[in-house]
């Protein structure tokens, strides 16, 4: 399946190479640098390349490419999933997956690409065996090791390896026990201009810290578990008990995990806790434009939004911000053309205002569209959704744990959108029209309802040709 | 960058590898692994670094590992010199170290030591630990892909390793039958209702290769769901299961789906709960080719849900959901806004969710869709405006409701300031209106005014062929066009050159009054231009609308030749055809057949025997590991045949036979039934006792409390008794073993098995081979022994063999499944030889069977007369006998 992984630093230096078959000269990746560079960016390169002899399957992750190498038939996901899944043991083991560090443990990095695969197909991926066969580097170890020269290699198969249950070993013991789980909801929202919401959705997630002896099998129920529509588990939880019952039932990996992700797409059930007043517009003349944001609570479920950010992307024109924020700081890059205010904690009194002018590089025409906005927040000890673990039952232990659940709401991909023509104002066909095309020889001449003719002396007609009614080519309304 | 390992040489590193201390070595050794996880060449090292291979510092051992697996291929006589070591490790009681050794050895990719690779496969295939087993599984693909020949024999383990019934082992073998074997269907059978019932335990990785291969099975077992008239009984699987007669299902009768087809339908369902997005993906494309129609929406949420993921995972989805959109648009259509591109997505991502989102468009939804569409038109990403206008032209096409807004949209952009919209837009215009040229002549007119403000050639050079084609309708605009052309014909591009000669021929044809001298003049300029391709253009026009002497009867047809009414072009997905490949493949992705992939068949028409996939439940049997000890060297290896077993250590079987015999049935038993079998293991409850093993199973609906074998024994046989089982519950079953000194006779051993409330007596029979243990000696030896036991202690036989026992593997076969013997390596080709000793009294008994065509003469020693003309007996039935 895999025959060979090359890590390529987004810089295009080829730094680690790894053959699980026969050895692949590393010339094969010339076909990866050329898509490198025909996609200037590299999100754009796309994630399987042929060349004459082989198939290159690669992920751009931590600004590393981990490029495989596959020979025959095998299902892309396959391989990507496989990719991802090295570059968080990696992330796992070390903190954080980036060259240095990689580098840096090249030989841990071997030692787990040994494990992880055999002869191109996955062997051990669960991070809790792996430990057990290769244990992660701290600072302590390695000097014990230095002056011992006992090594970081387990000498015996994880007893997960062989049992039904891979991910969790045997022989845990703790003297407190603990189980904590942390629900994460992320709004996805689309708004427009009048705040109403176009496109929302949450995607939770319950991340879990078990540090439980021995081997428990742990029951958690919900108090509203229809709110679940579409739900993807990690393997220790039993199928069969979700579908009939609605619990989740488990015998936990030992330390921290995933248990499960959720979606919720119903759109009223998504509660927009924010509201943005916002006025952006570029004047016609002057090379100038006028920026007025306000920040105010909408559903809140009576808890406070903190860690407030709006962030907005320029039009490439602007040059520079002159502003005054009422709370928080704000910072325009004039390179990036990233508008970024940092509000804080929002404090529903006094709402926050960011206020000024825009200066716009001379001569340049006016953008054509207005920037969106980006919001980020956060809510401690909600989940938007409503969603309320019930209970957490331990069977086939016998100690009491801890127990705690936490709740969290941010903002995902949380886009206010603002309209395209705030000088032009809506009209019917204007979403076809360029405001100042230079051009364009019928501009002056296209204002609604006045048929003229064209230098060339025939009818332009600038109504009259939406048949199918206004309804599909009228106004943007949601951008 | 100044790193440590660069300033090593290689006679630092050769001395520290060759020092006492472990810590340099190991320090040593892990600079060597920087060095070729840079790529670098550490090939000279290899003869101090094979030295290390035996080490006791387990770390230091597997950097070796990693070392050799690197450079054995290009060093294959040094790397010869480490094959001892594994051999050793194979035999290790450690099972990781087992494991590990049998990954490396196979590894290794040096031909010469094939046999030793196959035998070590083949004895790691029966190993006690899955965890060996599944890397013998692994192993299977490495010796396949180093020497092909093996193929044979490697079935011969796949098979065997099919039948295992840990779920660690699923996966692997699997994957190893898809690279070995992928058409030998027919292993699978037998095992297809066993892969189904483990899925869900099997590590996601397997889940993914068993699904795609039942994918395949799937399709050439099952006939196809996809009919009117089926019915979708859940229940028709229980119905399949209690009696036998309902499953001949009647030809008139609807169709029905095999209950087999159901049960995988049924257990791959909660795997789209995945995590792991390949697992959802396999679910998807299973369902996509294999479930009813009216099943396949469940598999939407979950692939929508994928959409979440990475990057690259959304780019695989997304292709797959193009294709499924294009054949089934109701599927994704409620969650159409899940396909609305942001500004963040990378390219690939935004055109792959545009092909979709044309795809799901119909009548309902377009308005929404042309409104999505309308703010893509406005990309700062120029590349992805220009696709979402061939998109607005694909919608316009496909739904005649909305070609005229799209039209009169589009004919809008062309006074975009952007150059690639404006000439996108004019490419797609064109072909619009080639559909429905009569109403838009003035759409054409609005493009002759804006002639002069396009510079992209291939949009310049559409609305020329536009003015050409459609002359009929623009007569005042087209010949000043050309007027214009004629002007900057020099400094125009080859492709836009060809369509002002073409527009000049055909104005030329309808309206040569005014073009006549146009044309002349561009036809000249055209004969003299450096493009050979304007050249040839420009004479062949001439010939054929200027008619004289030279020019033939084609001049006539000219006007019919030229002014032709072209089909318009259809506009339509790229993922168009993209379904001749199974989804989620590499080859779907690729749009082209990549190396290995397998072929989905078609259903068959009529389903093949459903039977074959009926198993007898029989007690899983874990055959004991069988070490090896190689007394030879390494080049003797080569003769070494399966399953002739080279000298074994005594007391290991050969061959545990898989029946099992009745005891006690549950019709006598009260609901309680018993099975015994005979386990050839050598008792641990006495030496001189034989072992048993027995299934007692509960078929009544209560509990039977207190199961065991009473003290008092009516024969006179010393039985060790198992431990009493409590509680048996209903429906369930226990296997205990227990121990029977038969005193080597075939004597029966009666005793009672008693629950809380019955006594039941049941008897034991023993078959003459169950009473002996096989033990191993050389050939001397045995010609030795033999010469001891002859007269009256030998018994012997000639029969007349059937052919297809003549094999040295089936005589092998037949003698050890009738009694428990040793094989002794033969150095005669006709001649088998096998030992072992009587389980009581430890008495030898020898059987040699000689071939001599077509007869062979079976001889017996044994001191145990009685038993040995039994064994005679049997032998002689087993040989002659024909079938497994």
């Amino acid at each position: 399946m895999i025959h060979s992984l090359f890590l390529i630093s987004n810089a295009g230096d080829l730094f680690l190479e790894k053959h699980w078959k026969s050895v692949i000269s590393r010339s094969v990746c010339d076909y990866f640098f050329e898509a490198r560079e025909k996609a200037v960016e590299p999100d754009n390169v796309p994630p399987v390349i042929r060349t004459p002899h082989h198939y290159l399957i690669n992920i751009y992750r931590e600004k590393i490419f981990f490029v495989s190498v596959i020979q025959t038939e095998v299902p892309p996901l396959f391989v990507i999933e496989f990719l991802h899944r090295v570059a968080e043991t990696f992330q796992d083991y070390f903190g954080e997956c980036s060259e240095t560090t990689i580098k840096d443990n090249v030989v841990i990095v071997y030692e787990l690409l040994e494990e992880m695969l055999d002869n191109g197909f996955p062997l051990a991926t669960e991070s809790n065996i792996l430990k057990e066969l290769i244990r992660p580097p701290t600072i302590l170890r390695s000097m014990v090791n230095t002056i011992t020269g006992s090594s970081n290699v387990g000498e015996t198969l994880p007893t997960g390896q062989l049992s039904t249950i891979p991910w969790r070993r045997a022989g845990v013991k703790y003297t407190n026990n603990e189980a904590y789980f942390d629900v994460v909801e992320e709004i996805d929202a689309i708004l427009d201009k009048s705040g109403t919401t176009v496109f929302a959705e949450i995607q939770g997630v319950i991340d879990a810290c078990v540090k439980l002896s021995g081997m428990p099998d742990l029951t958690l129920s919900f108090m509203n578990p229809r709110l679940l529509d579409d739900v993807s588990f990690h393997p220790c939880v039993r199928y069969k008990r979700w579908e009939s019952e609605r619990v989740i039932a488990f015998i936990p990996p030992d330390g921290n995990f995933q248990l499960m992700s959720y979606h919720i797409s119903a759109q009223n059930l998504v509660a927009i806790p924010v509201y943005v007043k916002q006025n952006i517009s570029f004047f016609e003349t002057g090379s100038s434009g006028r920026l007025d944001i306000t920040v105010g609570p909408k559903q809140t479920m009576g808890k406070t939004l903190e860690c407030l950010v709006v962030t907005v992307h320029m039009p490439k024109v602007v040059l520079s911000a002159n502003l005054s924020a009422t709370q928080g700081t704000y910072n325009y890059d004039p390179v990036t053309k990233i508008l970024v205010w940092d509000i804080g904690k929002l404090n529903p009194q006094k709402l926050p205002n960011l206020k000024g002018s825009l200066s716009l590089q001379s001569g340049a025409p006016k953008p054509e569209e207005n920037p969106s906005l980006n919001i980020d927040l956060k809510i401690q000890q909600l989940a938007i959704s409503g969603l309320k673990v019930n209970r957490l039952d331990v069977y086939g232990e016998k100690y009491k744990p801890f127990k705690g659940v936490k709740y969290v709401t941010k903002a995902g991909k949380f886009q206010f959108h603002s309209p395209y023509w705030t000088i032009y104002g809506p009209r019917r066909v204007a979403a076809w029209q360029p405001p100042s095309s230079a051009r364009s020889p019928s501009r002056r001449l296209s204002a609604p309802g006045t048929p003229h003719l064209s230098p060339l002396g025939v009818e332009v007609s600038g109504e009259e040709p939406l048949p199918l009614g206004g309804a599909v080519w009228e106004e943007p309304d949601h951008h | 960058m100044l790193s440590p390992w660069f300033l090593c040489r290689n006679e630092d590193l050769k001395e520290m590898l060759e020092s006492n201390k472990e810590s340099l070595k190991l320090e040593a050794m892990k600079r060597i692994v920087g060095l070729i996880a840079k790529g670098k060449n550490a090939s000279e090292l290899f003869p101090a670094v094979v030295k290390n291979v035996a080490s006791k510092n387990i770390e230091l051992k597997k950097l070796v590992y990693v070392y050799l697996v690197r450079y054995a291929e290009e060093q294959q006589d040094l790397a010869l010199l480490s094959i001892s070591t594994f051999q050793r490790a194979l035999k290790d009681p450690n099972q990781l170290i087992r494991a590990s050794a049998l990954r490396v050895l196979s590894s290794i990719r040096v031909p010469i030591i094939v046999p030793i690779m196959m035998l070590a496969i083949k004895e790691a295939a029966t190993d006690l630990s899955p965890y060996v087993r599944k890397t013998a599984a692994h192993a299977i693909q490495k010796l396949y892909s180093l020497d092909p020949d093996q193929k044979e024999h490697l079935i011969e383990v796949i098979e065997k390793l099919l039948k295992d019934k840990s779920t660690l082992v699923a996966g692997s073998v699997v994957m190893a039958f898809e690279e070995v074997c992928p058409d030998r269907i027919d292993l699978i059978h037998k095992n297809y209702r066993k892969l189904c019932n483990l899925l869900v335990d099997v590590e996601e990785w397997g889940q993914v290769v068993i699904i795609h291969m039942l994918t395949r099975y799937a399709r050439t077992q099952f006939v196809s769901p996809w009919r009117e008239d089926a019915v979708f009984d859940e229940n028709s699987a229980k119905a399949f299961y209690d009696s036998e007669e309902e499953r001949r299902v009647d030809q008139s009768k609807p169709y029905i789906m095999d209950p087999d087809h159901r049960l995988l339908l049924r257990n791959t369902k909660p795997l789209l709960q995945s995590r792991n997005t390949a697992v959802v993906m396999a679910v998807s494309q299973l369902y996509w080719h294999l479930a009813p129609k009216h099943e396949l929406s469940i598999i939407t949420k979950s692939l929508v849900r994928l959409l979440r993921s990475h990057r690259e995972v959304q780019y695989i989805v997304l292709q797959n959901i193009a294709t499924m959109s294009i054949q089934r648009k109701g599927m994704f259509e409620p969650f159409m806004k899940s396909f609305y591109v942001r500004s963040t997505d990378a390219t690939h991502i935004k055109t792959l969710k545009l092909e979709i989102l044309t795809n799901l468009a119909n009548e309902a939804n377009i308005s929404t869709i042309l409104r999505e569409f309308q703010t893509y038109v406005k990309s700062q990403d120029k590349a992805f405006a220009a696709a979402t206008i061939q998109a607005i032209g694909c919608c316009a096409t496909n739904i005649s409701e909305v070609t005229d807004t799209c039209l009169n949209g589009l004919v809008l952009l062309l006074s975009n300031r952007d150059e690639t919209v404006v000439a996108e837009s004019v490419v797609v215009i064109k072909k619009l209106l080639q559909t429905q040229p009569s109403q838009h002549s003035d759409i054409i007119k609005h493009m002759a005014k804006l002639f002069d403000n396009i510079t992209v050639p291939m949009a310049r050079a559409s609305i020329l062929w536009l003015m050409g084609e459609y002359c009929e309708h623009v007569p005042k605009i087209a010949p000043d066009v050309l007027r214009k052309m004629a002007k900057t014909f020099t400094d125009e591009e080859d492709i836009v050159k060809l369509q002002i000669v073409n527009l000049a021929a055909k104005l030329y044809l309808t309206n040569s009054k005014q073009t006549k001298l146009l044309t002349q003049y561009i036809l000249n300029l055209g004969k003299y231009d450096q493009n050979y391709d304007i050249r040839d253009r420009t004479r062949f026009i001439r010939q054929l609308i200027v008619p004289n002497e030279k020019s033939g009867a084609l001049s006539k047809y000219a006007r019919r030749i030229l002014m032709a009414p072209k089909p318009a072009p259809v506009l339509q997905s790229a993922f168009k055809d993209r379904d001749r490949f199974q989804l989620g493949t590499l080859s779907h992705t690729l749009n082209s057949q990549a190396s290995g992939y397998l072929e989905l068949s078609d259903w068959p028409a009529v389903a093949p025997d459903q039977s074959v996939r009926n198993v007898e439940v029989v007690e899983p049997v874990r055959l004991p590991c069988i070490y090896l000890v190689f007394k030879d060297n390494v080049k003797n290896f080569d003769a070494v045949s399966w399953p002739v077993c080279v000298s074994l250590q005594a007391s290991s079987p050969v061959f545990v036979p898989e029946t099992s015999h009745e005891l006690l049935h549950r019709m006598t038993g009260k609901g309680l039934s018993a099975q015994y079998r005979f386990t050839r293991q050598p008792c641990i409850y006495g030496n001189s006792m034989v072992s048993l093993q027995l299934t007692l199973s509960n078929s009544t609906d209560q509990a039977l409390e207190n199961i065991h074998i009473s003290e008092k024994s009516s024969t006179g046989q010393n039985i060790h008794r198992f431990n009493a089982i409590e509680r048996l519950e209903p429906q369930a079953s226990v296997t205990v073993s227990m121990g029977v000194d038969f005193n080597d006779s075939t004597q029966a051993a009666n005793f009672q098995l008693c629950t809380k409330e019955d006594e039941f007596s049941v008897s034991i029979q023993p078959a003459v081979g169950e009473l002996l243990l096989p033990i191993t000696m050389s050939e001397a030896d045995f010609t030795k022994e033999q010469g001891k036991l002859v007269g009256m202690n030998e018994s012997s036989a000639t029969i007349t063999m059937t052919p297809e026992n003549v094999s040295s593997q089936s005589v092998n076969r037949k003698v050890v499944s009738v009694a428990n013997l040793g094989v002794i390596p033969s150095g005669q080709e006709n001649i088998y030889r096998f030992s072992g000793k009587t389980v009581s009294s430890g008495s030898l008994v020898l059987v040699s069977v000689v071939l001599k065509d077509p007869d062979a003469v079976i001889t017996i020693n044994t001191e145990k007369t009685v038993m040995g003309s039994m064994l005679l007996r049997q032998v002689k039935t087993a040989l002659t006998n024909s079938g497994p």
